[in-house]
C-alpha cells in the first residue's frame, strides 16, 4: 500500500427514489462497483458527461456520501482510515486531511464575511489553531501562497473577479495543511486566460505542499493537461482508466473514442471528426443490462458481447484498464 | 451586394448608480446570408449587449450613440420604435436562441402552444398550419415523437433535446437572422458535437446568417467563417476564421490561444493572460488591453493612440494599437 494515498474498493453509490408517495419505490445507480487507487503525490483525473457519476464518487472519497457498498481506504503514514468503518474521532481527523474545493466561486463564498474570516473558518471550526494570532499566521502563510494580498484579507469577496474568488476558495481548503484534494469542476465556470492561472496555480501548489488530488472535469483538454492518471466515466462506470498521456493517445474503449472526437478542433480545416453518438445518456433508474454503453455506441465491435457481459475493468497495458465487454 | 446585416461605429452604454458604463465602444460588424459570424471574448466583453442591441432586447439604461446603425435588411433598427416595427425583428427577421433553453420557454406553457402562438403573431397563418409547420421543424432538429414532444412542456424534456426544441422555434419562423448567445455551453461534449452539426446543417439549408457567440475557440473554429475577437467592449481583431486562428495578429488573440489546453498539444504550457479585466467603469482610455499586455510600453503608444482597426491582410482587421505596439515588443 505504500505509494497510494487512497483506495477505493468496489464501491457502489445508490440513491433511493420515489417518483411520488405512491409510486413503488426504485433505486439510482449513481456510482457502480469502483475501484481506483490514487497514487501519493498524484493527479488523478476523472471525467464524463454530466449525471456520469464523477461527484457522487469525488463525495463518497470525502465521506460526504454514504457508500452503499464496498470501502474506501485512506493510508496516512502512521494509519490507514476506513471510510465506511470511523468513530467520530476519526471523521474529525479525517476532514483536516481531505478537502473539497467547490466548482462556483461565486456560491461558495458567504458575501458578510471578509476574506480572511472565510479562509480562516476551517481553522475555528475543526479547532485547529488555539489563538488568533496563530490562526491568522496561517490565514496570511496560505494566502500568500494562493497569491493573494494582504490587503485582500480585509475585503468582502464581492469585490473580487471570478479568479480572484477560486484562490480564496482554493487557501480556505488549503488551510487545515490536507494531504488529498477534491476538486470537482474547479474550473469549468472561469475564462481561459483564469483557468490556465487556476490550473498553475493547483500544480504549484501540489509540489510546495505535498498534495493529491483528485480533479473532476468533463473538459478532457485540460484534464489532459494537468492530470498524470485519468478514469473515464459514463452512467456510474469506470470503462477506461489509465496514464493520461497513453490513454489520450491510445484509447482503446468506444466511449473514449467518442468523447475524444467530440472536442472541438482549435484547427478550422479539421472539421466535424466527431464520431457523432446518438441519443442521451439513459436514465440511472435503470441502466441497460451489460454494456452500459451499448444503447449508445456507434460501432459494436464484431466480438462485441455489449448485452451478455458483467462489466470491470481488464489490464490490456500496465497501468491501461479498458472495461472487458469493449476488450474481449 | 450589401450586407444581410451591418452594425456600424456602434456604442452600447448603461446608466448605473454608479456611473455610466461603456459596453460596447466602436464597433462595426457585417454578417451575410448563409454566413456564421464567430463573436469571441472573455465574460464581460460585450458580446451579448451586441446581439441585444440586435434584438433591441437591452432594458430602459441603455444608451446608444447617434451616429450607430444597424442596418438589418436595407433598414436601420435602431430607428424603429414602433410596436410594428419591432414586430419585423424579433420573432420576425431575427430569432435568438440562449445557453440556458428554459429562458426561451415560459414554464406553464406547453411547447408546442409556444411555437404555435409565434407562428400566427408573426405569420398571419392560422393554428393548424402552425402546428403542422412546429412539428415538422422539431422532426427536422431531430427530435424522436415529435406530436408527443410538442404535448409537452419545456422542463420534461432533457437538456440536448430542449436545446433542439429552443432552436426548432427560433427557426420555425424562417428568421433571415439566427443570434445563437453560447448556445452549446451547457451542453456535454457528444450533445454539442449533435448541436454543432444540427446548426451547421440548417444554416445551409435554410441559408441564412448567424452571430454565433461563445467563450470557446474550438467551436469557433468548427462553426464561424469570419471571427470577431472582443475585449472589454472593443472588437480588437476581425476576419477569416483561418486567419484569426492560425496567424493572430493582436495580442490579446494571441494570449486567448496561449491560455487554451490544446489536447493535440500536451508539451505546451498554459500561460495565463496576466492581471484581470479592468471594470468597464474605468475602462483604460487608448488601448483598451494596455492593462494586461505582455508588450506593453509605457513610453509606447498604447495610452495615447486612438483604437481603430487597419487591414493587415485582405479581410483581416486588426486594432492599429495592437500592430504598431504588438510588433515593437
Ligand atoms: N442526493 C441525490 N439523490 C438522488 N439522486 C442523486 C443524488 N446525487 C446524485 N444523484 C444522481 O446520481 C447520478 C450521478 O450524479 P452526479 O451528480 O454524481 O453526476 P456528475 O457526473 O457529477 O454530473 P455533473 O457533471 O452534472 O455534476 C445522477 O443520475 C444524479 O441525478
Ligand atoms: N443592463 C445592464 N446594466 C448595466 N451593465 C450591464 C447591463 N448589461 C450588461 N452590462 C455590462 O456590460 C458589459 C458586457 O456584458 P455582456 O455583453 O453581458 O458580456 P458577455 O460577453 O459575457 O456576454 C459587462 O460589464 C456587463 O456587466
Ligand atoms: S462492449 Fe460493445 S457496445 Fe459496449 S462499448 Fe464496447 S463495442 Fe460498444
Ligand atoms: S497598444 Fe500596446 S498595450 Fe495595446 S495591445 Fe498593443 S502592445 Fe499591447
Ligand atoms: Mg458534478
Ligand atoms: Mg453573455
Amino acid at each position: 500500500m505504500g505509494d497510494n494515498l487512497i483506495s477505493v474498493n468496489n464501491v457502489s453509490v445508490n440513491f433511493d427514489y420515489q417518483e411520488n408517495f405512491i409510486s413503488k419505490k426504485q433505486k439510482i445507480h449513481a456510482v457502480n462497483n469502483i475501484n481506483i487507487k490514487i497514487k501519493k503525490g498524484s493527479f488523478f483525473g476523472l471525467v464524463g458527461e454530466s449525471g456520469s457519476g464523477k461527484t457522487t464518487l469525488g463525495r463518497a472519497i470525502l465521506g460526504a456520501n454514504k457508500i452503499s457498498s464496498g470501502n474506501v481506504i485512506f493510508h496516512d503514514d502512521e494509519r490507514d482510515y476506513d471510510l465506511t468503518n470511523m468513530n467520530k474521532q476519526d471523521l474529525k481527523e479525517y476532514r483536516k486531511k481531505a478537502q473539497l474545493i467547490f466548482q462556483d466561486p461565486y456560491a461558495a463564498l458567504s458575501p458578510r464575511m471578509t476574506v480572511r474570516d472565510i479562509i480562516a473558518e476551517p481553522l475555528e471550526v475543526m479547532k485547529i489553531t488555539n489563538s488568533r494570532q496563530e490562526t491568522d499566521e496561517r490565514v496570511r502563510d496560505i494566502a500568500a501562497k494562493c497569491r493573494l494580498n494582504i490587503e485582500h484579507l480585509r475585503r468582502f469577496p464581492h469585490a473580487f473577479s471570478g479568479g480572484q474568488r477560486q484562490r480564496i476558495s482554493i487557501a480556505r481548503a488549503l488551510v487545515s495543511n490536507p494531504k488529498f484534494i477534491v476538486a470537482d469542476e474547479s474550473v469549468a465556470a472561469l475564462d481561459v486566460s483564469i483557468q490556465a492561472d487556476i490550473l498553475n496555480l493547483l500544480k504549484q501548489l501540489q509540489s510546495e505542499l505535498n498534495l493529491t488530488y483528485l480533479f473532476i472535469s468533463h473538459d478532457l483538454s485540460v484534464v489532459a493537461h494537468v492530470c498524470d492518471v485519468v478514469a473515464v466515466m459514463y452512467l456510474g462506470h469506470i470503462v477506461e482508466m489509465g496514464p493520461s498521456r497513453e490513454l489520450f493517445k491510445n484509447p482503446k474503449h468506444s466511449y473514449t473514442k467518442a468523447l475524444l472526437s467530440s472536442i472541438p478542433s482549435i484547427d478550422p480545416e479539421k472539421r466535424s471528426e466527431a464520431i457523432e453518438l446518438k441519443g442521451e445518456i439513459p436514465s440511472a433508474l435503470n441502466p441497460p443490462p451489460g454494456c452500459v454503453f451499448r444503447t449508445r455506441c456507434p460501432n459494436p465491435g464484431i466480438d462485441c458481447k455489449g448485452g451478455e457481459i458483467t462489466m470491470g475493468l481488464t489490464e490490456v497495458e500496465p497501468g491501461h484498464w479498458v472495461d472487458q465487454c469493449c476488450v474481449l | 451586394m450589401s450586407h444581410l446585416l451591418e452594425v456600424k461605429n456602434l456604442d452600447v452604454k448603461f446608466d448605473t448608480d454608479e456611473g455610466r458604463i461603456t459596453a460596447v465602444e466602436n464597433i462595426s460588424l457585417s454578417v451575410d446570408q448563409g454566413e456564421v459570424l464567430g463573436i469571441v471574448g472573455e465574460s464581460g466583453s460585450g458580446k451579448s449587449v451586441t446581439a441585444k442591441s440586435i434584438m433591441k432586447l437591452n432594458p430602459g439604461n441603455t444608451s446608444y450613440n447617434e451616429d450607430a446603425e444597424i442596418i438589418l435588411d436595407n433598414e436601420n433598427i435602431l430607428q424603429f420604435t414602433s410596436k410594428q416595427d419591432l414586430k419585423k425583428i424579433r420573432g420576425g427577421k431575427v430569432s435568438m436562441i440562449f445557453q440556458e433553453p428554459m429562458a426561451s420557454f415560459a414554464p406553464a406553457i406547453k411547447i408546442g402552444a409556444q411555437m404555435v402562438e409565434q407562428l400566427v403573431i408573426h405569420k398571419n397563418i392560422n393554428k393548424d398550419e402552425a402546428k403542422s409547420i412546429s412539428i415538422n421543424m422539431l422532426k427536422r432538429v431531430g427530435i424522436a415523437d415529435a406530436e408527443k414532444r410538442f404535448n409537452q412542456y419545456a422542463f420534461e424534456l432533457s437538456g440536448g433535446m430542449r436545446q433542439r426544441a429552443m432552436i426548432a422555434m427560433a427557426l420555425s419562423t424562417m428568421p433571415k437572422l439566427l443570434l445563437a448567445d453560447e448556445p452549446t455551453t451547457a451542453l456535454d461534449v457528444t450533445i454539442q458535437a449533435q448541436v454543432i452539426n444540427l446548426i451547421k446543417d440548417i444554416i445551409k439549408e435554410y441559408q441564412m446568417g448567424v452571430i454565433f457567440i461563445t467563450h470557446d475557440l474550438g467551436v469557433i473554429a468548427q462553426v464561424a467563417d469570419h471571427v470577431a475577437v472582443m475585449y472589454l467592449g472593443s472588437v480588437v481583431e476581425k476576419g477569416p476564421v483561418n486567419e484569426i486562428l492560425k496567424n493572430p495578429k493582436h495580442p490579446y488573440t494571441k494570449g486567448l490561444l496561449q491560455a487554451l489546453p490544446d489536447i493535440n498539444n500536451l508539451d505546451a504550457p498554459l500561460s495565463p493572460i496576466p492581471g484581470n479585466i479592468p471594470s468597464p467603469l474605468d475602462r483604460p482610455t487608448g488601448c483598451v488591453f494596455r492593462t494586461r499586455c505582455p508588450h506593453h510600453n509605457p513610453e509606447g503608444k498604447d495610452g495615447k493612440i486612438e483604437m481603430k482597426l487597419i487591414e493587415v491582410e485582405p479581410g483581416h482587421w486588426v486594432d492599429q494599437c495592437g500592430i504598431q505596439c504588438g510588433q515593437n515588443g
